[in-house]
């Protein structure tokens, strides 16, 4: 490869937009089926909360980008941990999760826009957050929630918006910072850009700790308002980090199948595996330590949340589904070195971790925002795809715009002998 | 001639010289006993052409072992033997055993491992240890040399390692 530099072909980009067309028709199709295909619930709604098709389209809106927005900010974290940490093996495929940081700015137009159709554009008076519906602090009226007022000084609007703001903006200038540093190293050279990285890495990690959990408990937890978990943040953040790895990972084999990164080799492979095994690892645990007090202490008013999926016939299979997906299945694949060397393994487990991760904000957000109106079918798959697609794209123009590989990095001739 | 395992030791004073050593002495196709090193040295696994070690699937067994027994032990217990009502839980319920069949888990695939290797490498109380150099634990790496497993003579093997950069060839017999 000629300089080393990622090439965005035409023919590329028009393959993108046609899965991304394909995207567009199964949603559509999907969009139908939902629409005439008769609603079933109606009589139990009163006049005012009658679900609509959009609901779910907005729900699916959400989810994707909630999950999506997810993947490119512990792309970053992943670049952040490797300087903090001054690993040397990542150095080679550093750009990758780099590239994924620029899906950010995207994500803040598409959060705003999204949470203002989702719960103001109806039809009817639908709010994915239940806690927007202003009866519900008219104390002494028949809608009044005293544990929903109780939340108020945090759960209100204009400091949910602001807080929103916040979180993108430290987010996107932290990730300008590293990025342009990134940039300028491979121009001039030198330590002085690998050392300044570091330091804005170590303020990303700082940042992001905090703003992971409260931005986790905003955007996903709030929807079951009542509900609580104290390990809410931690599982999101690992749902997204694992998710993210295997994103990585996946593009990363991509781009060598492609002819770049030819100085990759199993061990750099063998690290990324490691990472996915570990995380959802780690994912399953966090999701057990959830699960297991709520079941033990068996309090109603956390145990609901469970119910809600276990119960019900729409919801079960996904709940089962997520923990085979998750963990079961790269806990037992990826058990070996071997499979952790050869791209086979990598990509098929990579495949079923991002997919598997996508159920998992499904089951997060659907029960608590459509409840018995929710569903599976064209539409999610068609809405994800286009995503995924998106994503994958503005992630292709973050790679073409630099050289693949960073030339001036001091650590590259480790991570060319990498070997373990 | 005395009776017994004798052996041609190579002493090296640096890890690069033992590494290309090693490679030539098989090159030239004679059988490397064993090598001792003051510290682990990267690449030696390789340079002798060790295949890779099976501890990791003595690993799962006894990991799998542990993890059924733990699961065997508590559905007996608390679901036939001594039914116990908890939290008002089912006799036999799930997800309270989990933590429990996992600790398990990790536990006997830990001290399988370290049984395994012991068994494995003859490591126990009262075992007369061989020392072939004294330096081996200092700065010294050391090459041995099984004269009996080897058609070639002692001259030739002695020869080949002087080659090699040896900064002493010595010679012992144990019992």
């Amino acid at each position: 490869m000629s300089e080393d530099k990622f090439v965005f072909t035409p023919a590329l980009k028009k393959k993108l937009l046609i899965i991304k067309l394909v995207g567009l028709v199964l949603a559509v199709i999907g969009v139908v089926i939902i629409a005439f295909g008769g609603h079933g619930h109606e009589e139990a709604a009163d006049a005012g909360n009658h679900f609509h098709w959009l609901h779910r389209v907005w729900v699916n809106l959400w989810i994707n980008n909630i999950y999506v927005l997810g993947i490119a900010l512990t792309g970053v974290l992943f670049l952040a941990i490797q300087y903090a940490s001054q690993a040397g093996w990542s150095a080679y495929i550093k750009r990758i999760p780099e590239a994924f940081g620029e899906w950010l700015i995207v994500a803040f137009g598409l959060t705003l826009i999204i949470f203002g159709l989702a719960n103001f554009a109806g039809p009817g008076h639908f709010h994915m957050f239940h806690w927007l519906d202003s009866s519900l602090y008219v104390e002494g009226g028949e809608n009044f929630d005293p544990v929903i007022a109780g939340k108020k000084a945090y759960l209100n609007l204009p400091f949910y918006l602001i807080r929103m703001v916040v979180y993108f903006m430290l987010w996107y200038m932290m990730y300008r910072f590293i990025r342009n540093e990134s940039i300028k190293e491979d121009i001039e050279g030198g330590y002085d850009h690998w050392r300044k990285m570091r330091v804005y890495s170590t303020i990303f990690i700082i940042i992001f700790a905090v703003t992971s959990s409260t931005a986790a408990w905003d955007w996903v937890l709030s929807i079951d308002t009542h509900w609580y978990s104290t390990m809410f943040g931690w599982y999101v953040f690992s749902s997204w980090f694992v998710a993210a790895i295997a994103a990585v990972t996946l593009l990363v084999i991509w781009l060598r199948e492609q002819g770049y990164l030819p100085n990759l080799n199993s061990s750099h492979l063998h690290d990324l595996g490691k990472y996915m095994f570990a995380f959802s690892i780690f994912w399953a645990y966090i999701w057990f330590s959830q699960f297991l007090l709520i079941y033990y202490a068996n309090i109603p008013e956390e145990a609901v949340y469970f119910v809600e999926r276990l119960r019900s016939g729409q919801y079960a299979w996904v709940f089962y589904l997520n923990i085979i997906l998750n963990f079961m299945f790269p806990f037992l694949v990826l058990m070996t070195r071997d499979s952790k060397r050869h791209t086979i393994f990598l990509k098929i487990v990579g495949w079923v971790v991002v997919i598997g991760h996508w159920f998992d904000f499904y089951l997060m957000i659907t029960p608590g925002s459509l409840g018995e109106n929710g569903g599976f079918g064209l539409l999610e798959i068609g809405l994800a795809v286009i995503f995924g697609v998106s994503f994958l794209y503005k992630v292709f123009m973050g790679l073409a715009k630099v050289p693949l590989v960073a030339h001036n990095h001091p650590m590259l001739e480790e991570s060319y002998h990498h070997h373990i | 001639m005395a009776t017994g395992t004798n052996y041609i030791l190579g002493v090296y004073g640096d890890e690069e010289i033992v590494l290309k050593a090693i490679k030539r002495i098989r090159d030239a196709g004679i059988k490397i006993h064993e090598v001792f090193s003051p510290y682990p040295v990267h690449g030696m696994d390789d340079a002798l052409g060790y295949k890779r070690s099976r501890l990791p699937r003595v690993a799962f067994i006894f990991g799998t072992l542990g993890f059924a027994l733990a699961l065997l032990m508590q559905y007996w217990m608390l679901g036939y033997d001594w039914q116990m009502i908890i939290g008002g839980k089912d006799f036999a319920s799930l997800p309270p055993f989990i933590p429990v069949t996992f600790e398990l888990t990790v536990l006997l695939s830990a001290l399988g491992m370290v049984f395994t290797f012991f068994v494995v490498s003859d490591l126990k109380p009262y075992k007369r240890p061989v020392i072939f150099d004294r330096r081996i634990t200092d700065d010294k790496h050391v090459i041995a040399i099984d004269i009996d497993e080897n058609s070639i003579g002692k001259e030739e093997i002695s020869g080949i390692v002087a080659e090699t950069g040896a900064e002493e060839i010595n010679e012992k017999i144990f019992e």
